[in-house]
């Protein structure tokens, strides 16, 4: 039992730092802020979260596994957070656009 | 010499002359501070590995463990970078004061405008 | 083997500052400085320094862009781009640099235990601090107790640093007059439903950590600089979104120049009782009859001192350069 929480936590770890890896060549490689955000705040949450469950199996029942619960609640509410505001900004702002950029326009902007 | 054993301080004396070079090359009030903080950060990453001992653990007395011979980091630099933090955010916070009021007075933050403008009133 | 992860973290930080010295836009910039300042807050918990990792942590993460970024809105943007190219400069540093490194070649290897830095006080006080202070964090009881007399005078420069944004910036902002309605003024982000949820959501707990920090300080990672800078930030974060306005219903200009004061007074107090009863400044001795309790009484007298004067001074200084943030253009 032990030996399969050890397995999966490792592989929680590596799924979670490759995911990461990879949003960071997909912030490097995207032409455009919407295609960065997306690179960016889905993986924050997914790896970052995957991280943190990974040493959660890790340490056991009497360790600081509150802690590494409430950091992931807390990267869980902000993440998400974050990438509505850098959306909202940059939809103000209107950073310059790749040719297949399209925006449809809503009632509300 | 072995690259771990002083990889630490070259850094640090990279890191210091970065900052010190843009300190004195660029004009720009903001980014003279922004180089000074690099210049203080440089100088607590020296302290900090001054401190470190290989194999200790962080100077906190552990109360529950039967181990004895436990070796802890040394904590005096760490309390006198505490205090050097701090400080170095308090001048941040009045040079940047001044530069807001520097930039209602003349109306630029470039250090040779602003020079130009005290030699020809 | 030991790790060599902190190399790695050196890499990334000279990466960033040579990025951050040839950028010429200011706003990037200031994000790389956060960057900086989350790998120096990474360094520093590798070098087992986690009361330092976490003061940075909470001032060169949080606090030290904020104040960049509003200093920027009132200013400009972008560098001007220089005319020619500064070499004698490059000259001076790489000349002082190759100097310094020879300087460093003769220092004893990073990690051992018997350098002239880790003998003489510090074994004294790794071996006789939890006896005579009673608490296991040796940095807190080495910063309140031992190293008192530095502490003071740290907070009486960041005292001054907040008197002094106070001579240089007028807050323009004048604190709104007792009013009974609880409407916000128009310019509060209607639009952003999910930040004034989420803030209301996260702002208690970020006050409440701030508190843990502050008390739990003694037994943990924490102390009054930490957790004075976590409560600024959270305050920081509801006047951002609520409005300058609204925060300054709660936190007059004149309850924080109060408080900022009240710390100091707190610090200074604990000293001055000692000198009436008889033995030095700052002699936590006269406190209790037990010199250990009399010692845990002591620091957190001061602690408590610090992490108001600290909250205090952090949240005036950002609310006289959010009063400033319109572009300064006349």
């Amino acid at each position: 039992m032990v030996e399969l929480t050890y397995a999966l936590s490792i592989l929680c770890l590596l799924v979670g730092s490759i995911s990461n890896l990879i949003a960071g060549f997909g912030i490097f490689h995207f032409p455009d802020v919407y295609t960065r955000m997306h690179a960016a705040g889905i993986t924050d949450s997914f790896g970052t979260g995957l991280i943190l469950i990974g040493l959660m199996l890790q340490t056991g029942w009497d360790g600081p596994i509150g802690k590494l619960l409430a950091i992931l609640i807390f990267t869980l509410i902000t993440s998400p957070t974050i990438s509505y505001v850098l959306a909202n900004t940059a939809l103000k702002e209107q950073p310059p656009k790749t040719a297949n950029t399209t925006h449809k326009k809503t009632d509300e902007s | 010499m072995n690259v771990g054993e002083s990889f630490n301080y070259w850094v640090v004396m990279i890191l210091m002359m970065n900052g010190l070079y843009i300190l004195i090359a660029h004009g720009n009030l903001i980014k003279k501070i922004i180089g000074l903080t690099i210049f203080q950060t440089s100088v607590f990453i020296f302290y900090i590995s001054m401190a470190k001992v290989t194999g200790a653990i962080a100077p906190i007395i552990e109360q529950n463990t039967e181990q004895t011979n436990l070796l802890y980091s040394n904590p005096l630099p760490h309390v006198l970078i505490l205090t050097a933090i701090v400080v170095g955010i308090s001048t941040t916070a009045l040079a940047l004061a001044l530069v807001i009021r520097i930039k209602r007075a003349y109306g630029t933050v470039e250090e040779d405008e602003i020079q130009d403008m005290d030699a020809h009133p | 083997m030991e790790s060599y992860i902190h190399i790695i973290i050196l890499c990334f930080l000279l990466l960033t500052s040579f990025a951050i010295v040839r950028m010429r836009d200011l706003f990037s910039i200031v994000m790389l400085m956060g960057v900086y300042g989350l790998l120096s807050a990474s360094f520093f918990v590798l070098m087992d320094a986690v009361d330092v990792a976490l003061t940075e942590a909470a001032v060169g993460i949080v606090i030290s862009p904020l104040l960049l970024l509003s200093t920027l809105a009132a200013t400009g943007r972008y560098e001007k781009k220089k005319r020619q190219q500064p070499f004698l400069a490059l000259i001076v540093a790489v000349f002082t640099g190759a100097l310094l490194i020879y300087g460093t070649l003769e220092m004893p290897p990073f990690g051992s235990a018997d350098t002239p830095a880790n003998r003489h006080v510090a074994s004294y006080y790794i071996n006789q601090s939890y006896a005579e202070t009673g608490i296991p964090n040796l940095v807190s009881s080495v910063l309140a107790s031992y190293r008192g007399y530095d502490t003071l005078g740290e907070l009486f420069v960041i005292f001054t640093a907040g008197a002094g944004v106070l001579a240089l910036l007028g807050l323009k902002i004048k604190s709104p007059k007792k009013s009974r309605s609880t409407v916000l003024p128009p310019s509060s982000m209607s639009r952003h439903h999910i930040l004034r949820i989420v803030s209301k959501m996260l702002i208690p707990l970020i006050l409440l950590f701030g508190l843990y920090v502050q008390f739990h300080g003694d037994f943990g990672p924490g102390g009054g600089f930490q957790a004075g800078a976590i409560f600024a930030s959270g305050m920081a974060l509801y006047a951002m979104i609520f409005g300058l306005q609204t925060t300054m219903r709660v936190f007059s200009r004149a309850w924080l120049e109060f408080f900022a004061a009240v710390g100091l007074l707190l610090y200074g107090g604990t000293g001055v009782v000692s000198i009436l009863s008889g033995k030095n400044f700052l002699d936590y001795s006269v406190l209790s009859q037990s010199p250990t309790d009399a010692q845990h009484l002591g620091i957190l007298l001061v602690e408590l001192g610090v992490g108001i004067t600290v909250a205090s001074v952090i949240l005036l200084v950002f609310m006289f350069f959010a009063s400033h943030m319109t572009k300064v253009s006349e």
